[in-house]
């Protein structure tokens, strides 16, 4: 073996030894590395108690309403598996729209009301133009009448 | 070099690897500019509006290409650093050195460019969710090996520093990549990849990947006239670069 390929066998198995490493890190830490939680992991069990944490999920369709109040907004986070009512007083990001994705970060009060303090809005990797947008909706509203 | 094959070697010694880089620069300008300005026009006059995000969409045109050029550029850097700790050889730490300020200001537009669109489009200007924590640690391993090889006052001591740096560092671009895969990220998923369809509009796409292009060219650019500068400024001693034109006092 020359000098050099002892050297490159050395970078290669330094590498190897190195992403090994980083996998298990990585996998001990699985549960601190997440963002949010999703309604069926909080129902599970699997968010901390007492304290604050995040929850995320999609807003359900015909959720959102504004409490007597005039400030507090209430609506669901669904993962379409479970839910969770969500309130929050404060402005709602641009993005915030009923069936798209929403993270909030808040506690759960001891009658499962979810109360937030921040919400923030998770926008999906798609981009289209409106008129795009707009058939898509139009397939879904069909697709609705035809299940029933 | 006779038989008609490219001999690649004799571009690894600094004295053949100069001008060769002085002749490549001006096309990858001009490229630099033709990608970037057909990719402006395209991003800014012909894709559409976005449904939901209305104009403020239109950032993915630097904020895309950014960060897949501060990934790939590690990558390359990493690359070079592994060569010259495995040959010894001169011109790859020179390329490494080269390419890191470019990779730092791309991690910085990433994350800058990134936060500007967050706080309209999320409502937050930072979270540490795991594809923007990692980034920002891409960012700090630029500039690490960039300090960690500016304190060495040896050259070729520096470079092997650097390089197991840039080396260790390669752990955190896959870290980056899958990060929206593996846990649940505030950040969306990938757009565009290798394995399925994009679900973006055709026109958005196309603004997109000729930003890239443009990204890829100046960063070629760049780097190759940063890696002459190197060159002239390491080997400043040697017999050939006294008989450079651009050097010889005249």
């Amino acid at each position: 073996m020359k000098p050099r390929h002892k050297r490159f066998a050395l970078i290669g198995g330094g590498l190897a030894v190195l992403g090994i490493a980083a996998a298990l890190v990585l996998n001990a830490f699985q549960s601190n590395l997440v963002f949010f939680f999703t309604p069926t992991q909080v129902a599970s069990g699997e968010a901390p108690k007492g304290k604050a944490f995040r929850i995320g999920g999609l807003v359900k369709e015909g959720s959102l309403k504004r409490q007597p109040d005039g400030l507090t907004m209430q609506f669901v986070v669904t993962d379409t598996a479970k839910e969770i009512t969500v309130a929050y007083s404060g402005i709602l990001p641009d993005l915030f729209r009923e069936g798209k994705g929403v993270v909030a970060q808040g506690k759960v009060g001891d009658n499962g009301l979810f109360t937030a303090t921040e919400v923030l809005a998770k926008h999906d990797e798609n981009y289209m133009p409106p008129e795009a947008q707009h058939a898509v909706d139009e397939a879904h509203k069909a697709a609705k009448t035809v299940k029933q | 070099m006779s038989n008609g094959i490219i001999n690649w070697f004799r571009f690894s010694s600094p004295q053949t690897f100069y001008p060769l880089a002085g002749k490549l620069i001006p096309w990858f300008w001009a490229l630099t500019a033709a990608f970037g300005l057909a990719g402006l026009y395209i991003g800014f006059f012909v894709a559409p509006t976005d449904a939901q995000q209305g104009e403020g969409y239109r950032i993915i045109f630097i904020h895309v290409p950014a960060s897949w050029m501060s990934m790939f550029l590690y990558l390359v850097m990493a690359f070079w650093a592994a060569l010259g700790l495995g040959f010894n050889t001169r011109l790859s730490g020179m390329m490494a050195s080269a390419l890191a300020p470019t990779g730092a200001l791309m991690a910085f537009l990433s994350l800058w460019t990134g936060a500007l669109w967050g706080k309209p489009m999320w409502g937050t200007w930072w979270v540490w969710d795991a594809r923007l924590t990692s980034e920002l640690i891409l960012f700090f391993l630029y500039l690490g090996f960039i300090a960690l090889q500016s304190a060495i006052d040896d050259a070729r001591r520096a470079d092997k520093a650097g390089a197991v740096l840039a080396l260790v560092g390669v752990v955190n671009i896959p870290i980056i990549y899958f990060s929206v895969k593996w846990w649940n990220t505030l950040h969306q998923g990938a757009s565009v990849s290798l394995t399925k369809s994009p679900s973006m509009a055709q026109t958005m796409l196309w603004g997109m990947l000729l930003m890239a292009l443009a990204f890829w060219m100046y960063s070629i650019a760049v780097s190759l006239t940063r890696v002459r500068a190197i060159i002239l400024e390491r080997e400043r001693h040697a017999g050939w670069i006294e008989e450079l034109s651009e050097v010889k006092p005249s």
